[in-house]
């Protein structure tokens, strides 16, 4: 089987601080891998790895056949980026910013003329190559960041938080391009809270406290936990690895809720 | 980010974007285009010890033809200007106590009378201290011009002036024979401009990078450290080096300030010191995490390297310690570089200290922010 992601034992230590450790996992080309985790449990420092801007510890990895360590240059070359802060330049035009980045990405002139029309259509951005991408509006813009990221046609996409922030419509629209992407043989991976997003992932991965707890496709995940509701399998992680209460559940929430205001009246 | 490979193409697609975000950004654009007209025209015309046109309050107790051509010769000096001739010498007194002169001239009775007897005629100045710089450029100039006054008629009426009593201690001045702030101000100025600009401007684009979240996708690209700090400081020099022309032009249209020595070595050291310059915004940058930090930090910098650099108070009077703060910034010995080749028409033989210093300087605070930069990326 040939995999996107296969790293082996990957640890990155800040001084004392271990924050990704002993992490081995493989993940097949053109699948949606959902890495899951609360904030501050490794996610970022894996992602950084993984796209060979920071270099490990200890352990190796390949990203797309590439070596993590030695060939971060080709992985740079060959996967796109995209986070939650949609890095656009907004002082520069729809136009300005594709074109920024194809030139990065050295794609030739007639080709990159090709692509930008491509993904221009793709955003819905017609008729607004010469706005500021400053005045777009959320959804605009983080589609507007994905084609940034897919301006080079990468073969492995890596989506950090892609939806925090945009409203319910957008979020839709964004994960229906998203999977079409992934059906034209694209891998991606993708970092999120909203557990309906991490529901449609082909594999999950669940990092807590800079370890992997579990990986597993959400079916088999469904199983084992008796429940098809992701959040509460998350939650109950979190639970049982922090020995501690976390919060109860929604439902609970607004039961209580409903109790005080009777209480009250 | 590897810090090895540099690709020319990428760098100028960093390059090119930088112009683009300057050609949108008015504040950056003022900052590179008005800041040298006005840092020049406020510093050379206003930050002035020259005395011109100095308010003169006269009492004349002597009231002769000899006093009155002594005060003719303060009225025509240039230098004063007489306010009013008062009859009493307590009015001299609270003409300066309020200020409405600065300088008061008194000739006592008898004046002409010591002048036809060739005995020293003895006239009183007064000089309101308050403002030290004035007081003392007006005093020394009052005795010169009652000292030429005494000798003129001397001399007309005897052939041995020297016979009074008179030291005729003239001091040469050398490079600024009219003691013009503004010859000593301009060279200062073109290396405060060349600093200032490039420190805010290059700290600025670092930091938004940052600020807006921008880096982070970078880091992603193939780009490299090297590229994107080359690529992005590229519009900086170009800027930097472009004021420092456009300053040094104005100030030989405007203030009549030409270049003396080399104008080729000049712009060599303009070079180097615009190297240091970039450095330490980058320096700030890799601090500060917002443009406004940037602001603060820069400041920081700043302002100190305008007080201790010998741009405005001469360095020899300073207590050792701060002096010595004064030497490590580059400035100071870019000024000296500077009003070297401007004013005196010196080369390096005559620089070679300041220049080492300058270059050591420069090494140090790239050798710093090389490391600072490495070490933030990660």
């Amino acid at each position: 089987m040939e995999y996107a992601i296969s790293i082996k034992n990957l640890t990155k230590k800040f001084g004392h601080f271990t924050a990704v450790d002993n992490l081995s996992f493989d993940i097949p080309k053109g699948k949606i891998f959902g890495f899951l985790g609360p904030n501050g449990s490794g996610k970022s420092t894996t992602i950084r790895m993984i796209c060979g801007v920071i270099t490990p510890t200890s352990g190796s990895g390949k990203v797309l056949g590439y070596d993590l360590v030695k060939e971060s240059d080709k992985i740079k070359q060959n996967i796109g980026y995209m986070s939650q802060k949609f890095s656009l330049y907004e002082d520069l035009t729809v136009e300005e910013n594709l074109d920024f980045y194809g030139s990065i990405y050295q794609i030739p002139r007639k080709e990159l003329e090709e692509r930008k029309k491509e993904l221009i259509e793709m955003a819905g951005l017609k008729g607004k190559e010469n706005s500021l991408a400053g005045t777009l509006s959320g959804g605009w813009k983080q589609r507007l960041a994905l084609g940034c990221a897919l301006i080079h046609r990468p073969k492995l996409l890596v989506l950090d938080e892609p939806t925090a922030g945009v409203d319910p419509v957008s979020r839709r629209e964004f994960w229906h391009l998203v999977s079409r992407l992934v059906k034209e043989g694209i891998t991606a991976l993708v970092t999120t809270h909203y557990m309906d997003e991490a529901s449609i992932c082909d594999i999950i991965g669940f990092i807590y406290n800079s370890k992997l707890i579990t990986i597993d496709t959400p079916e088999n995940l469904y199983k084992t936990h008796g429940t098809e509701n992701l959040e509460d399998i998350f939650i109950k992680y979190v639970k049982e690895l922090s020995n501690k209460d976390v919060v109860s559940s929604f439902k609970e929430i607004k039961a209580s809720r409903n109790g005080d205001e009777k209480d009250e009246h | 980010m590897g810090m090895k490979k540099m690709n020319i193409k990428r760098m100028l697609t960093i390059t090119k974007k930088e112009f683009i975000h300057l050609k949108r950004d008015k504040a950056s654009l003022a900052i590179a285009i008005m800041m040298p007209i006005m840092m020049l025209i406020l510093f050379g015309f206003a930050v002035t010890s020259d005395v011109k046109n100095v308010k003169l309050v006269v009492f004349d107790g002597d009231k002769t033809k000899e006093s009155r051509a002594l005060i003719e010769k303060f009225a025509n000096s240039n230098y004063f200007k007489v306010s009013d001739i008062v009859n009493n010498y307590d009015k001299v007194e609270e003409y300066i106590d309020r200020g409405d002169a600065k300088v008061g001239l008194v000739i006592p009775d008898g004046f002409a009378r010591d002048v036809r007897r060739k005995e020293m005629p003895k006239v009183q100045i007064l000089v309101d201290g308050s403002d030290p710089a004035i007081a003392r450029t007006a005093a020394a100039y009052s005795m010169i011009i009652a000292n030429n006054y005494s000798m003129t008629i001397n001399g007309i009426k005897s052939n041995q002036p020297f016979k009074l009593g008179f030291i005729d201690a003239r001091a040469r001045v050398l490079y600024n024979p009219m003691l013009e702030s503004a010859k000593f101000n301009v060279p200062g100025i073109i290396g405060l401009i060349l600093q200032n600009i490039t420190v805010i401007l290059t700290a600025f684009a670092m930091v938004r990078e940052k600020e807006r979240g921008t880096i982070e996708q970078l880091i992603m690209t193939p780009v490299t450290s090297l590229e994107l700090i080359i690529g992005k400081l590229i519009p900086y020099v170009l800027i930097g080096f472009l004021d420092f022309l456009f300053v040094l032009a104005l100030g030989y249209l405007i203030f009549d300030v030409a270049v003396r020595g080399s104008l080729l070595l000049l712009i060599f050291f303009g070079l180097v010191f615009l190297i240091s310059a970039l450095a330490m915004g980058m320096l700030i940058s890799t601090i500060a995490k917002t443009q406004l930090q940037a602001m603060q930090a820069a400041f920081a910098i700043l302002l100190p390297s305008i007080l201790l650099s010998g741009f405005i108070f001469p360095r020899e009077s300073m207590p050792k310690i701060i002096y010595y703060i004064g030497n490590l910034f580059p400035i100071t010995y870019f000024l000296e570089i500077l009003r070297g080749i401007i004013l005196k028409g010196i080369g390096i033989d005559l620089l070679y200290k300041n220049m080492l210093s300058l270059f050591a300087l420069t090494f140090i605070i790239v050798l710093i922010t090389m490391h600072k930069f490495k070490k933030t990326l990660d």
